[in-house]
């Protein structure tokens, strides 16, 4: 269905890839002249689960005449911010720098790429707001990015790929978590693999469709190494924004794990309470793609879940996940759409709420759906 | 969790009738398996053992949690793994709970991990043998399962259609730790053999890597996580076998699912008819969306059962895989092992309660 009113927070959209030569101003003299000499300036940074033919990469009526869908700011503003009326909208942009060896390498594009999305989307669209990206090959690099972004508030948070060299709760990225914390962002992990490792424990499938379909059970896998690494204890603000393999899947793993943990307690001795607790505090789920057919199984799946506010508004724009307007499955009630477009992802932005506030107090917006009809999902931490 | 289960006298076992899908047997040391092997491979085992794909001998990697993974009590008495002992087997299971049939499930010490595949094959056959003179044997209630190492396919078909004239076996059994998806071409010799011969391919958890990571993010570090892949680690086969079109080559292939988990389905069969959807062209061999042929080609052993916050979500998840899909298990002898008398607990009818305990396994594996 159509959203029924604008105001709507989209937290996943995705400004396409940009080409070496835009980034290049933006690396210091060493790596663009390295880059240079070595013709790496032509490469294209795309990553694999993200090749710009397949079919889900851009909707057809969102792909241009020529270039890449979502490459140019008057194409994102018409054909997502103001298509969906959107207040806030988080761009993630799923450069290739993650999925290198060379960290220092990955780390100089991160940084470019940071500096790119503030100059060219950022300085020129209010609404916007951006994810920072990271180079997950040397967490204490992405920490002092984490570091380095934070000053400038419309980064609201730090994004890295649901599939790397090691599940994302191990400690080797403890120092990505600590800055995080530090700096009020939540940790927003995206589909995409660099295929360090197999998509699957039985090895390489054969076509792009398992590939996609398998990014969800990676999620789950996630989420566990989440929890049972106990980054929720070892960092109490970590917000996790579980991003674009939808979260029909997560009934199982609140099932799975609450009675798991029974019998696994003295192994992850720091798991104090029901996992399913844990992550109702801690961890959202994007609305796109919402692997639902019909909005029975919608109603059954949110109340498996118990809550209803673990969704956050996602276009996904330009990937092809609904056509036309239909942004929002059918069959939710309109309390809960109020949660998903607006008062959820306020909830768990800090950034975004203090940026709505501001709005508020300086008169810009009035009355209907400012959305504060939700609490901070967590009390914010002493630094 | 390891709280003595009492032994009650047989007379007050309910008389349940039930199939038990998931049984293991182990031997009580490898000199068990020795009058099934050749000189040849005997000399091989004594002196070069196993050769896997990890880093330990004689352990896994992810040490399981009480009593190495088993049921404390199920230690006999007399010495020996877990599993090892018929007797104590039918006192704490069969006879107790009144078994009328237990699927037999081969784990260690048969040749599916093996990275010499002559010796996978020599394990194997052995297996076979074992499972049928010190089992079956000796208690006609158990059924055995082919073991065959995938890895292997040429052996694995002559190993199925020598055994398969044996009324005794009823499945085949490979490890879905697997060095390729289970769906590509190199296994494909396997089903065909399975289809021909009327068997079920049995899929179980197996804890030693075929060559590669837990899952697409690679190495988890605890036993909670490794745990938690053997149904994620199985989604990867379900999604190969389904979109290879493995089912379109081989319409009567059955495949059950056994300590996978059952929940996952439902959700999966949604996920892949949505990515289908964009991406028909690149598997035209698919006919129909993936979750029809996720609802007619597979079953699912309930060990261990979900338990949901309000049980009664169970309903739906039956209600989407199908009431007619879902067989009692109980994992005996390890740790996690499921009671026949109380891990059912959520509502259901009697028709659907019998179906679970009994009818479904009959039906799928012809039972008499």
């Amino acid at each position: 269905m159509k959203l029924p009113f604008k105001g709507a927070i989209d937290c996943d959209l995705h400004p396409a890839v940009p080409a070496m030569a835009a980034l290049m101003p933006h690396l210091d003299p060493f790596w663009r002249e390295h880059f240079a000499e070595r013709y790496i300036d032509q490469a294209p940074f795309t990553l694999a689960s993200y090749a710009p033919s397949l079919p889900q990469s851009a909707r057809p009526d969102w792909r241009p005449a020529k270039g890449l869908a979502a490459a140019d700011l008057d194409a994102l503003r018409t054909q997502a911010l103001d298509a969906f009326g959107a207040r806030f909208a988080i761009a993630n942009v799923l450069h290739g720098a993650v999925a290198l060896f060379n960290a220092d390498m990955a780390a100089a594009l991160c940084k470019a790429v940071n500096d790119w999305v503030a100059r060219e989307w950022l300085d020129r669209e209010p609404r916007l707001r951006a994810s920072i990206l990271v180079p997950p090959q040397d967490a204490e690099l992405a920490a002092a990015e984490i570091e380095r972004c934070a000053s400038d508030p419309r980064f609201v948070q730090v994004l890295l790929l649901v599939m790397g060299d090691r599940p994302l709760g191990h400690r080797t990225y403890w120092p990505i978590y600590r800055a995080a914390e530090r700096q009020g962002l939540p940790i927003g992990v995206h589909a995409g693999s660099t295929f360090r490792h197999a998509p699957t424990g039985s090895g390489w499938p054969s076509y792009h469709l398992e590939d996609s379909i398998l990014q969800a059970p990676a999620f789950e896998d996630t989420l566990l190494s989440f929890l049972a690494e106990g980054v929720f204890q070892k960092f109490p603000g970590t917000r996790l924004v579980l991003m674009e393999s939808g979260f029909t899947w997560l009934p199982t793993l609140l099932w799975r794990t609450n009675k798991s943990w029974r019998g696994v307690r003295t192994e992850v001795p720091w798991i104090d309470r029901a996992p399913a607790e844990i992550v109702r505090d801690h961890v959202r789920f994007t609305l796109q793609p919402a692997d639902v057919p019909n909005a029975d199984v919608l109603n059954r799946v949110m109340d498996h879940v118990k809550s209803d506010e673990l969704i956050v508004f996602s276009t996904d724009y330009p990937h092809w996940q609904f056509d036309g307007d239909d942004a929002l499955p059918d069959g939710l009630s309109a309390a809960i759409i109020r949660n998903i477009l607006i008062d959820n992802p306020l909830a768990t932005y800090p950034r975004l709420r203090a940026a709505d506030e501001a709005a508020v107090n300086a008169g810009q917006r009035t009355g209907q759906a400012t959305g504060h009809g939700r609490a901070p999902m967590r009390e914010e931490m002493a630094p | 969790m390891n709280k003595p289960v009492p032994e009650r006298e047989v007379k007050a076992a309910q008389k349940l009738g039930f199939v038990d899908c998931d049984i293991h047997p182990v031997p009580r040391t490898p000199k068990d398996m020795h009058p099934y092997l050749s000189a040849r491979w005997r000399e091989h085992a004594d002196t070069f053992g196993a050769h896997l794909c990890q880093g330990l001998i004689g352990q896994l990697p992810f040490p399981r949690m009480m009593a190495a993974g088993m049921r404390a009590d199920s230690y006999p008495s007399n010495g020996g793994p877990p599993g090892c002992d018929l007797e104590l087997m039918q006192r704490q299971h069969l006879d107790l709970n009144g078994c009328e049939t237990g699927m037999l499930v081969v784990l260690s010490r048969g040749g599916m991990d093996e990275r010499n595949v002559e010796f996978g094959a020599a394990l194997a056959h052995a297996a076979n043998d074992w499972q049928l003179h010190d089992w079956v044997a000796k208690d006609k209630r158990l059924k055995a399962g082919i073991v065959v190492p995938q890895e292997y396919p040429e052996f694995a078909v002559r190993e199925i259609d020598e055994r398969a004239e044996n009324e005794a076996f009823r499945q085949v059994i490979l490890s879905p730790r697997s060095s390729e998806p289970l769906g590509r071409r190199k296994y494909w010799p396997i089903y065909e053999a399975i289809a021909r011969n009327n068997l079920v391919l049995g899929l179980h958890p197996a804890g030693i890597s075929g060559g590669h990571a837990t899952s697409g993010t690679g190495w988890g570090t605890y036993y909670m996580q490794e745990h938690y892949a053997f149904g994620t680690g199985m989604v990867g086969n379900v999604v190969s076998l389904i979109i290879e079109g493995v089912f379109e080559r081989f319409p009567g292939l059955k495949v059950a699912m056994i300590e996978t988990g059952i929940s996952w389905a439902p959700s999966l069969g949604w996920r892949m008819d949505k990515q289908w959807q964009r991406n028909r062209k690149e598997t035209p061999h698919l006919t129909r969306p993936p979750s029809e042929y996720l609802r007619e080609h597979f079953w699912f052993c309930t060990q261990p059962m979900e338990e949901p916050e309000d049980p009664a979500h169970l309903q739906d998840i039956l209600g989407w895989i199908g009431w007619d899909k879902l067989m009692y298990s109980s994992d005996y002898p390890h740790w996690d092992y499921d009671d026949p008398r109380v891990a059912l607990n959520f509502k259901m009818t009697a028709p659907q309660r019998a179906g679970i305990l009994r009818d479904n396994a009959k039906a799928l594996y012809r039972l008499p």
